[in-house]
Parts: structure tokens; sequence; C-alpha cells
């Protein structure tokens, strides 16, 4: 089989998908089963998407990022996409295309940090929640 | 000096790819700047994705054009498809949300600077767009 | 390569050229004169030296310029090395405060003086006479008119760069602080405006890894339907790199024409003052600025300041 076009990497507890060139329609929905496998896999809880080498976001694109983000939260895990050029973020506005549902950040760093944040947001909730077990006995 | 008018056939999603290179190459060499490449390359992908999803196969005629000194590119899609039954319907603006349906006609009209379109049902459709520098 | 017996119409007669080359510096002397004595000649921005370099060097590429050439078409080197040594020296002569006027004028000049010459050479000859008046006439006053055809390009070209740059300086991004940077927008936003605003502003928040882009519309006169549009558009770009935009400068007018016009507004962050907006912008960015009283308090404060909680705002 050859090497799939898109590499997936696991750094702690997040995968990295990077998008480094324009790909097919077929490549993208191939990387959305990827991705999906490997979160289960591995049990990761965050997902970073850069797409800071993507020089066009269309429709197709767009709804592909939408439902990988919805996807990866039934498994519960969150996602961030990075790095969406300025010319792709204003031509997507002007589509229509919000990307509602999609975290964004600038780039790998902020993203991760995003992630942690929210990974420590979760931790508290489930700590909170289980004192609140606790209690009722 | 560049060729007339170059034809990309348009069937599988590496079609697709080849196309947005080549609409970016051409439009870059003549002179559009980042955004409008990025816009023009989006509404191409977006017509020329239509031809596959909606009539299989058909083809894009990339050229540069003139008017007045004014110097453009144009591309034309074609294809032998079902046609479009309701153009008011296919052409009405309302944001997608993600989960759009149709033919994203409307966005990629925004996108550019001419927009013409006919159709007709069982024959095929034609997709002309110009963007001017 | 002399013509045939018949001399095509619109090219000069050989002897006419000869005429011109071998009277030459008598012709260019008259023409200098001519011009010195003229009452709209100023003397006081152009030396006399100049007047006579100048003088001939254009007498001479004229000659050669319509020796065997059609002045009706003009066409050939000749005439392009004769165009481009005009806007030489109406170029010069612009930067010396001459009009384009008076350079054009300095080129119709010749035509007088050339006249006492064909006239004492075909003074035998009234229809020939005529003619080679004609093609000399015809040639100098499109030499002339080819100068303010080209100074009105040259205009309309600096035109175009200034409006260029205005626009290019009326978006101002200025960074306030680490990862916040601040538009101040001035005057009305149109489309092509708001445009290039953007770009700046998407290219700044990535170049300078701004969280927070604050845009101050302070100095905007009118929010319409459109004006909000592009704000909106411009917001939700900036959400999708992965920063906040807050609008500040929203005014009591500016508040009750949103409401009037009914537009929707959710999502996006306004302040009325910059400075709200710029408080806001630290809290979302975690910082803080405290007030020092004395060095007890100081040591105090920046305990405190690393571990403080804060609102993270999430992306709807």
């Amino acid at each position: 089989m050859n090497a799939f076009k898109v590499p997936i990497l696991k750094v702690g507890d997040v995968l990295i998908v990077s998008i480094q060139s324009d790909i097919d329609d077929r490549t993208v929905i191939e990387m959305q089963q990827r991705v999906l496998e490997q979160i289960e896999r591995t049990g990761a809880r965050s997902l970073l998407i850069d797409i800071s080498l993507l020089e066009m976001v269309d429709s197709f694109t767009g709804r592909m990022l939408s439902d990988i983000a919805a996807m990866a939260s039934i498994m519960d895990s969150e996602t961030v996409v990075v790095g969406i050029q300025p010319a792709v973020a204003i031509t997507l506005v002007e589509l229509g295309l919000e990307l509602k549902g999609v975290s964004t950040a600038l780039d790998v760093d902020d993203g991760l940090r995003i992630l942690k944040e929210r990974m420590r947001e979760r931790q508290r909730r489930h700590l909170y929640s289980a004192k609140e077990n606790a209690a009722a006995g | 000096m560049q060729p007339p008018v170059e034809r990309v056939l348009i069937e599988t999603s590496e079609d697709l790819v080849a196309l947005r290179r080549l609409v970016r190459e051409r439009a870059a060499a003549l002179g559009f700047g980042a955004t409008d490449l990025v816009r023009l390359v989006t509404a191409a992908s977006e017509l020329a994705r239509n031809i596959i999803v909606y009539a299989e196969r058909g083809f894009a005629d990339i050229s540069p054009v003139r008017r007045q000194g004014r110097r453009g590119i144009r591309v034309r899609f074609e294809d032998e498809g079902q046609g479009i039954p309701d153009m008011e319907l296919a052409m009405r603006d309302g944001y997608t949300s993600g989960r759009g349906l149709g033919k994203g006609l409307p966005g990629a009209r925004r996108l550019v600077d001419e927009f013409e379109i006919t159709s007709e049902v069982g024959r095929g459709t034609v997709v002309t767009i110009t963007k001017w520098l | 390569m002399p013509p045939d017996n018949q001399t095509p119409a619109n090219t000069p007669d050989p002897r006419t050229i000869q005429l011109l080359t071998e009277r030459e510096n008598e012709i260019l002397e008259a023409w200098i004169e001519n011009r010195l004595q003229s009452s709209d000649f100023r003397e006081t921005l152009i030396s006399g030296e100049e007047l006579r370099s100048d003088s001939q060097t254009f007498l001479r590429a004229f000659i050669t310029a319509i020796a065997n050439s059609n002045v009706e078409e003009m066409r050939g080197k000749e005439f392009n090395a004769i165009r481009r040594l005009l806007l030489e020296i109406s170029e010069a002569r612009a930067a010396q405060a001459f009009s384009p006027s008076e350079t054009a004028f300095y080129v119709f000049s010749l035509k007088e003086s050339l006249l006492p010459f064909l006239r004492d050479e075909y003074k035998n000859d009234p229809e020939l006479l005529v003619d080679e008046v004609n093609k000399v006439s015809k040639a100098l006053d499109k030499l002339g008119s080819f100068i303010f055809v080209s100074t009105i390009k040259n205009r309309e070209r600096v035109i175009r760069q200034q409006q260029q740059d205005m626009l290019e300086l009326s978006t101002p991004v200025v960074q306030i602080w680490d990862r916040i940077i601040c538009l101040p927008l001035i005057g009305t936003l149109d489309s092509r405006r708001t445009q290039l605003m953007m770009e700046r502003l998407l290219e700044r928040i990535v170049k300078t890894r701004a969280e927070i882009a604050i845009l101050d519309i302070t100095g905007v006169p009118t929010v319409d339907t459109q004006v909000a549009n592009y704000l909106i558009k411009t917001v939700t770009a900036v959400r999708l790199l992965g920063s906040t935009c807050i609008i500040t400068g929203v005014g009591p007018a500016i508040a009750q024409t949103i409401v009037h016009l009914g537009i929707d507004l959710t999502g996006i962050i306004t302040r009325n003052q910059l400075s709200d907006g710029i408080r806001l912008a630290f809290e979302l960015t975690r910082q803080r600025v405290i007030q020092l009283n004395s060095h007890a308090e100081s040591d105090a404060s920046a305990e405190k300041g690393e571990n403080d909680e804060r609102v993270q705002s999430a992306h709807p």
C-alpha cells in the first residue's frame, strides 16, 4: 500500500494531522477515516489539524473539517484547526462558510495550548461531577 | 506566450487537483494577487466539482482575456449532464451552514467578477466565470 | 535611398531635407533667437546654453526623422528616438517648472523659424512650397501634441500610485501589546477599502500572532447595513484565523442605527471606548495592568498575576 499522503502523528495525548498540499477528494475522505481510526486506537482525546500549507479551502474541504470535528466530538475528542491563511479566511467568509462548530487557532503552539486548557477544563468537570456523585451517595 | 485556450478534462478527483493547479498558475502569471488567486481557484473548484457530482464528466477551458486594455482570466465549464431544472432555486442566495445543499453557485458567483450560466434539462450546463485584474 | 520621381504624399521632398541639412546651423540660430525674443520665454528658468544644446539635438533628430519618412504615420526608429528625446526634454523642463504648454509651444515655434527658409528654397514653386510647409507643420504639430499626451499619461500614473498609497496609509495596524493589535479605521468604508483593510489586518494578525485585534470605528462617519456587513465579515474572518476581534468606538448614534436597521450582531464583541476594548483584550489574553503603590504591594501583586483564573472565550 502506498504511504498515505497526509501524515498523522501522535504527540503526547494529541493527534496532529498535517495537510501539506492540495489533496484530492478521495484522499480527504480517506484521511477522515484514518483519523477516526487513530482516535479509537490510541485513545487520543485531542485532535489538531494543521492546514497552514493549504492554499485553498472550498465548500467540500470546509464540510470535511466540520464533519471531522463533529465525529471526533462524538468519540469524545476535542478538535482544533490551525493555520487558516488570510486569503483563505476571506474567501471562506465570502463563500458563506463559517465552519461552525470548528475551533480555530493561529498556529500549532496556540492550538496545543487551547487543547491543553480544554483537557484541564474537562478534568475539572469530571472531578466536580465525581464529587457530586460521591456526596449524593 | 500562453496558448489561447487550455482544456482540462474533469472526471476524477485528481482532475480537480490538476484544474486548481493550472488555474492558479495561469492566473498568477497574469499578475493576480494572493487573495484573488484563492477566490478564483476556489470558485473553479466548486464549479468543477459540480460537474463530477451532477454530470459525471465534462471539461473546463481556461483562457486569458482582454477588454479595453484590462486583462483577466476566463474559465468555461461545460458538461452534458442532467442540466439544472430550477435555475432560480439553484442561484438563490442563502448561506450554507456547512451541511449545505445545492450546487454552491451563489457562493462561486460572489468570488468572481462575471458569472454566466446556461443550462438545459437533459442536455447539459455551461458556466463561464471571468475575473479581471 | 531616394524615392521615385513622384515623392509619395506625406513624405518630405528630398530638396527639403537637403535644405534643412545644409542650412541647419542657420535654422538653429533663427530658432534660438526666436525663442529668446518671444514674450513668453522665461529666461530665468533656463540658461542660454541649455536652450542651445536642447534645440540643436532636437533639430538634428527632427531632420533625421522626417527624411524618407511618412509624417502622417510617424513610425520607425527615428521617430521613436525623437519621441524619447522629447520625453527627456519635457521632463527636464517640468523639473524646471515649465508647463507642458510651454514645452509644446517650444516645439511648435520651430515651424515659424523654418518658414522663411522653405519660402526661400521654393520661391519659384508655390505649389511645392505649400505641400512642404504642410508636411513639416504636420510633423511638428504631432510632436508638440505628443508632449501633452505623455504628460497626461504620466499624471494619471502618479494619481493611481497616490491613491494606492493613500489606501495603504489609511490602514495603520498598531501593536498595542503582546498579541494585541489595534486598527483605527478612519473614513468611509467602501468595498475596496474593506478589501484592503481585511487583507492587511489578517496578515498582521498572522505575522504578530495577535490573539486580539481591536477595530476602532470612531473615525467611521456612517455605519449603515453595508458597513455593518463589512464589519461582520471582518470579525468572522478574524475568528476563522483563531483570533478574536473587538469593535470599539461604537457610540450612541451607531448603536441606534444598528438596532433600527435590525442588524444582528450576536457573537460580535463591541465596546464604546477604545480603552474598554483594550482592558477586555488584556483580560482575554490573561494579562493584567496593576497600579504600584509601594514596594511591598508590588511584590505581592507580582505573585498574584500568574495564577488568576481567566475566562477562555470559546469560539461559538
